[in-house]
């Protein structure tokens, strides 16, 4: 709003800004709540008074608290996690690493600050505080109900790592070949006119629109007798793909194809071809341009893409939930299970807890690549 | 580029697209017209049970499916027509109740209950989606520059959370004595009961779904806005047009192709409401087709899925996407034409 004729009141500035407090109010609100239930008792959790919820006395009653020491130094730490994925990180990446290279960086440097804060907080924090609360008086004594019991359940007592590790293949596999299959298709598609290139990504439009279910219908009898129609190729001990994390990122990357080849296109056609045209006449062959003179500069939307990827492997219940036994399930249908399957209030608040825990890496990746997810938005946007 | 490299950087995507997307929809099309079910075979089975001085026996018919040598059932597929998707559709039952003009007989038949809700829902959910993206997006942009990294941070939080997740946290405020329920309830001064009828669960359905999808909106207008041309904003100021003026005749015909591209997504989308089935768990009120889908493919108590049914009940599913589509197709196809 350079221009002096643009200039708004104050009072149209007001409300739009009210506004805006109050939607990101919505938009929080839920996310932060669930984190709030799933630090207290159930007593406390599923209390239909909100200053019960917060404050959580049935959690203090059973010795399950934090002192105004406890949170003060615990915000800070978060503070400066926070300041350090956001500020630091960028930098020391930007300067340790060779340029083409940012993505190992990015993958090391993202790890060891995870690591580095979960050591942090919940081990060096926690044993600093014990020795200091007793010292201080009134503002060491215990005024916030809270309790990691749930999560201590969760993960250790129900197994939760199990589901975690069959995600963690799923979408690790998911990505990589989305990326490496999407990337070639994506460079082709970008710096081909043709009208066969057109009639592809028609093809793959119509493809996204199709309900997931339809596909897994296709799969299902497929996989489960699989062992009958592969037997002839790899013998007497052919696998049944039923309730294989394996089967299922076969089933993934195809729902995901469709975007990935959409969004690469408009990414590679934002690079322009006379870069390639270059190295052809330096000699190059087509390939050679693209693995040389292509791919480092588009590391940004291979980023970004791989981000949209993820999300989707990550956050899968249909494919997932149908692919996979019960003893094999990834984390999203567990969770489901969980929620479904038990009535207990304690069983409730477990399984609150087991979805924060899925969430916040979902946070974090937000909170570290912001301006991709955006860009990334934006360009399937514009181009599409 | 020439075919031949056209063909080696398209051909590996292109293979599995064909191999993973246009097979199984083939063989859901095929499998559509077939059952595949166990042989029985009828046995007559004596049960004894001891009773006093002499056994008490009594002789029945049982119908078992029939074992092979590993002890596995025998199936067989047969073909059976259009059957899989008569009983999908009953036409029969559906058009007497369409005659009558009874929607509730209408609503007993699971197919056309989902088709309902699907297509309201789609249809609500678009316009909702499409307004308070614009109103996120112009407020974003109001904003100074300083919070506007922040305020996008949050705004995307309830975008990138796992759907299911995301209806489960909505859940949770609202079941039973939830948080917010108790708050209406105090508010109002009366009991609510938000999971006991359909409505209610499909009206927080849409809430859901417009808070999860009105931040992706959001950005995507937000970064049209920021190419508006302020020349033509400002002119039309000196002409002494209002604010409502300017939005009208500037802002909105600038964004239309982003807010057909944002109607086109959500179209595609909304059509398979599912997570929000699931993390409501509304299936004895309120059902969508891809639930249907879902529930078919489910194993029931004997370890069964109905697999024709299913595949019957997703061509029909495919085939409402593509109706859906059609418009938005050709206008893309009429772009094309005209760019070449």
């Amino acid at each position: 709003m350079s221009s002096r004729a643009l200039r708004q009141p104050l009072s149209l500035r007001l409300t739009s800004n009210i506004f805006l407090a109050f939607w990101c109010l919505i938009a929080a609100f839920p996310i932060f709540w669930i984190v709030v239930m799933s630090f207290k008792s159930p007593v406390d959790a599923f209390d239909s008074n909100a200053l019960n919820v917060i404050f959580g006395p049935a959690t203090l009653s059973v010795g399950k608290g934090l002192s105004l020491l406890d949170i003060i130094l615990g915000i800070a730490v978060i503070w400066g996690t926070i300041l350090a994925a956001t500020r630091t990180l960028p930098s020391m990446v930007r300067s340790y690493t060779k340029p083409g290279q940012e993505w190992f960086g990015w993958l090391i440097g993202v790890l060891a600050l995870l690591v580095g804060f979960l050591l942090v907080f919940f081990v060096v924090l926690p044993a600093i505080l014990n020795q200091l609360n007793p010292l201080f008086g009134p503002p060491g004594r215990d005024v916030l109900g809270l309790t990691t019991e749930h999560y201590k359940t969760v993960w250790i007592d129900r197994g939760f790592s199990n589901n975690f590790k069959n995600s963690l293949i799923v979408t690790t596999g998911v990505v990589t070949v989305s990326l490496t299959v999407g990337t070639l298709a994506g460079y082709g598609l970008a710096r081909s006119g043709s009208t066969l290139a057109f009639w592809i990504l028609i093809v793959a439009l119509v493809f996204r629109a199709l309900p997931h279910s339809v596909l897994v219908a296709g799969y299902l009898p497929v996989f489960i007798n699989s062992a009958e129609w592969l037997s002839p190729i790899l013998g007497e001990n052919a696998p049944t793909l039923y309730g294989k994390p394996f089967a299922v990122i076969a089933v993934l990357v195809a729902i995901n194809q469709p975007f990935t080849i959409w969004m690469l296109r408009s990414f590679f056609q934002n690079i322009p071809s006379e870069l390639d045209e270059a190295a052809r006449v330096d000699g190059c062959s087509h390939f050679q341009a693209f693995r040389r003179v292509i791919m480092p500069v588009m590391w940004p939307g291979v980023i970004t893409t791989g981000l949209f990827s993820f999300l989707l492997a990550y956050n899968d219940f249909l494919v997932t939930a149908l692919l996979l036994d019960a003893q094999n399930q990834t984390m999203v249908p567990a969770i489901v299970g969980m929620f479904n399957r038990e009535t207990t209030t304690t069983d409730q608040v477990v399984a609150v807890a087991a979805a924060v825990s899925i969430t916040a890496p979902l946070i974090f990746l937000v909170l570290i690549f912001q301006r991709q997810i955006v860009s990334g938005l934006t360009a399937g946007a514009v181009k599409g | 580029m020439n075919f031949r490299t056209f063909a080696v950087f398209v051909g590996p995507s292109v293979f599995m697209m064909l191999l993973f997307i246009a097979f199984p929809l083939v063989s859901v099309f095929k499998q559509s017209f077939y059952v595949t079910q166990p042989i029985y075979e009828t046995v007559e089975k004596e049960t004894c049970t001891p009773g006093f001085l002499t056994q008490t026996c009594v002789t029945e018919q049982v119908s078992q499916p029939k074992l092979d040598e590993h002890g596995e059932i025998i199936t067989q597929t047969h073909y059976v027509g259009l059957q899989s998707y008569r009983n999908v559709l009953e036409p029969e039952r559906a058009w007497r109740a369409i005659s009558d003009g009874s929607w509730h007989v209408l609503s007993t038949i699971n197919f056309w209950k989902a088709l309902r809700f699907t297509l309201t829902f789609t249809l609500i959910t678009l316009p909702l989606v499409v307004g308070c993206g614009l109103g996120i997006a112009i407020l974003i942009n109001n904003a100074a520059r300083s919070i506007r990294g922040p305020v996008i941070f949050v705004s995307l939080l309830p975008f990138i959370i796992t759907p299911v997740i995301g209806v489960l946290s909505i859940n949770w405020l609202f079941r039973g004595d939830g948080i917010l329920t108790a708050m209406m309830e105090w508010w109002l001064n009366r009991d609510i009961a938000l999971f006991a009828q359909a409505w209610t669960i499909e009206v927080l359905m849409m809430i859901y779904r417009v808070w999860h999808v009105a931040p992706f909106a959001a950005i995507i207008f937000y970064a049209g806005l920021q190419t508006v041309n302020q020349d033509s904003l400002e002119s039309a100021v000196i002409d002494g047009a209002t604010r409502w003026q300017r939005l009208k005749y500037i802002v909105i015909p600038h964004l239309m192709p982003l807010i057909i591209f944002v109607s086109m997504i959500h179209l595609m989308d909304s059509y398979r409401v599912f997570e929000e089935i699931v993390g409501f768990s509304s299936q004895g009120y309120v059902i969508s087709l891809q639930w249907l889908t879902f529930d078919y493919l489910t194993p029931d108590q004997a370890g069964n899925r109905s697999i024709s049914r299913a595949s019957a009940n997703s061509m029909l599913t495919m085939i409402g996407v593509v109706v859906l589509l059609i418009l938005p197709l050709r206008r893309t196809w009429r772009d094309h034409k005209g760019s070449h």
